[in-house]
């Protein structure tokens, strides 16, 4: 509805009145349509049959009745499940934070000491993401196997584990938080770091107070950007977990494959997305608060 | 203090390679474990058997070393599952790609110059495509593709095309993002330009606004295809009876894995490789020899 009033703003103003140039050239509005409807279908859409489902009942085999339930919200809220929510939450919380340990100053050393050579270590970041995610993650099972060469090395058992996950979950968020972080710190005015080494500041209160809140919506993005898929992990428990640690993307999955109770899984996926909605704020706000700045 | 910022570059050099050392080593290990034997007694309980002939079921343990043999390699490409199953995913992330290139491509073109009283709506259902989780569009894009089946005649049933309209939704919105900071950046005196000298919106199109976007329509198209080819949780709900590359391998890596999936990652690793090479190399033909030149292009397909 706020998109209907609001599209044919732009070319009332594209006609001239109250803009400081007399003629912005422009293409028509209409462009945006196609995507528009597009995501309105197909996105929305299912989105909207998604909350329909939650609050249905499961009536018989592939049988569903529309109506207003909230039975299944209330399963949700049982011991094993919230369990569940809380160990997903948690693994994402504590992947994210050595993700950000871990990537932070490979970005920062990409963007302060490489000079020419920072785009080829982009390559070498980028690289690994055009070997199957899922090969990845197996060779990696095959590195922490017990029975392979580092367990018995060093005598390590982790797979199948929260260790073997968190690994799982760093090794496959890394990049995706290293490139935007970076293309915001390369972005960055070093001679503020030298102003600030000038003034006798030392170099981390000048990192504290110059660098990371120059880069904070780069950080913020970054972040947000590993934690959330984290969050909907499916792929990483399921191979590095070996069922016996399952996240909540897990449970959702099953619902509709295995337990055949889509209202439930539904109900479970809306709940997820619930309880990511504070964050996804906080994404959107920092996201186009960045834009403006870049524009 | 110039010793002192000097062993701080150390410091995170050291660190950084270590980073990357991590990032390579997984790929290390599938490149090494293509060339495994089966296990010493799957080997004696199938003498005279070609052991690369093997399935999964009586090759033993292959997470450890067993021995060396190239045999998988020639085995992987005869294979009835692996190879069809690349060829569909290819299929699919080349259609998604290029539908949402040109979805995204138009919608920037409109939003970019216009006022955030337009735009926000649309960004923030952008945005909102980007970060809801993954399984969260899988399950939702399930129920919604069985029902508008069923409720519309000329609806795909689940299958490639399901698999298509699911991506294309996370795609043309990373694609518009791509190439509308892109267009933003570029800045707009030469469209002006262009219109003020009598050019309609189509012309100014043709002639200055694509040609100058290329790269960026070329890397949202390359960011699209690799996510789209290498996407496990959407297909693996919306497939119907279709089998793409990455359920293929999810199911042997759960139930069931020979090194001939070692094999055939790394083929494809060498192929894209191999590409890399060659496109460096005519890009720096055409760029007269400057390996910054070049190492930009190749960053602006990355990001």
């Amino acid at each position: 509805m706020t998109v209907d009033t609001a599209a044919p703003a732009p070319q009332a103003t594209a006609s001239g009145a109250g803009e400081h140039r007399s003629f912005k050239p422009r293409y028509p509005a209409w462009l945006a349509l196609p995507s528009l409807a597009y995501q309105i279908i197909f996105f929305l859409g299912a989105m909207a049959i998604l909350v329909a489902f939650s609050f249905a009942t499961q009536t018989g085999f592939n049988q569903i009745t529309y109506g207003f339930s909230l039975e299944q919200y209330k399963a949700v809220l049982d011991p094993t499940y919230l369990g569940i929510f809380v160990r997903t939450l948690a693994m994402a919380a504590g992947g994210t934070l050595l993700t950000v340990v871990i990537g932070y100053p490979v970005a920062y050393w990409m963007a302060r000491y490489l000079g020419d050579k920072k785009l080829l270590a982009l390559l070498l970041i980028i690289v690994p993401f055009w070997t199957s995610f899922l090969i990845r993650t197996y060779a990696l099972k095959i590195i922490l196997d017990s029975n392979g060469f580092v367990g018995q090395t060093l005598h390590l058992d982790i797979m199948y584990s929260a260790w073997a996950v968190g690994i799982g979950l760093v090794y496959n968020y890394l990049p995706l938080f290293i490139l935007p972080v970076f293309s915001s710190l390369e972005r960055m005015d070093w001679t503020l770091i030298e102003a600030a080494n000038d003034l006798s500041a030392k170099p981390f209160s000048a990192f504290r107070q110059v660098t990371l809140p120059l880069t904070l919506p780069g950080f913020v993005t970054g972040a947000l950007l590993v934690f959330i898929p984290m969050t909907g992990e499916y792929v990483v428990p399921a191979i590095l977990g070996g069922g016996k640690f399952v996240f909540i993307g897990n449970v959702i999955g099953d619902a509709f494959n295995s337990a055949q109770n889509p209202p439930f899984g539904s109900a479970l996926a809306i709940s997820l997305m619930l309880a990511l909605s504070i964050f996804v704020v906080i994404y959107i706000l920092v996201a186009t608060k960045e834009e403006r700045f870049g524009s | 203090m110039a010793r002192n910022s000097n062993r701080s570059k150390t410091g995170f050099s050291i660190w950084a390679v270590l980073v990357i050392v991590f990032l390579y080593l997984p790929i290390v290990v599938m490149v090494i474990f293509a060339f495994n034997q089966p296990s010493a007694d799957a080997l004696a309980s199938n003498p005279g058997v070609d052991p690369c002939s093997l399935p999964a079921t009586q090759i033993g343990n292959v997470s450890v070393w067993n021995g060396f043999t190239a045999c998988w390699f020639p085995a992987a490409l005869h294979d009835p599952t692996y190879i069809p199953a690349i060829i569909t995913s290819a299929q699919i992330a080349f259609v998604a790609a290029a539908i949402s290139v040109v979805l995204g491509l138009m919608a920037a073109l409109a939003l970019a110059r216009m006022k955030p009283r337009g735009r926000i709506p649309f960004d923030i259902l952008v945005y909102l495509t980007l970060v809801v989780p993954e399984i969260v569009i899988a399950v939702a894009s399930l129920i919604f593709f069985v029902q508008a089946h069923n409720a519309v005649p000329f609806f795909p049933q689940l299958g490639f095309w399901t698999i298509v309209l699911g991506q294309i939704v996370f795609n043309s919105a990373l694609a518009m993002l791509i190439i509308r900071a892109r267009f933003v950046g570029m800045g707009d005196t030469l469209e002006e330009a262009a219109f003020d000298l009598g050019a309609g919106p189509l012309a100014t199109f043709r002639q200055v606004t694509l040609p100058r976007l290329m790269p960026a329509v070329f890397s949202a198209f390359l960011l699209s295809f690799t996510f789209s080819f290498d996407d496990y949780v959407l297909p693996a709900f919306t497939n119907g009876t279709t089998n793409t590359w990455p359920i293929v391998l999810y199911s042997a890596v759960r139930f069931g894995i020979t090194p001939a999936v070692n094999a055939l990652a790394t083929m494809m690793l060498l192929l894209t490789i191999a590409a890399i090479v060659i496109t460096a190399l005519i890009l720096r033909r055409s760029r007269g020899g400057s390996s910054e030149g070049v190492a930009k292009n190749f960053a602006a397909l990355g990001v």
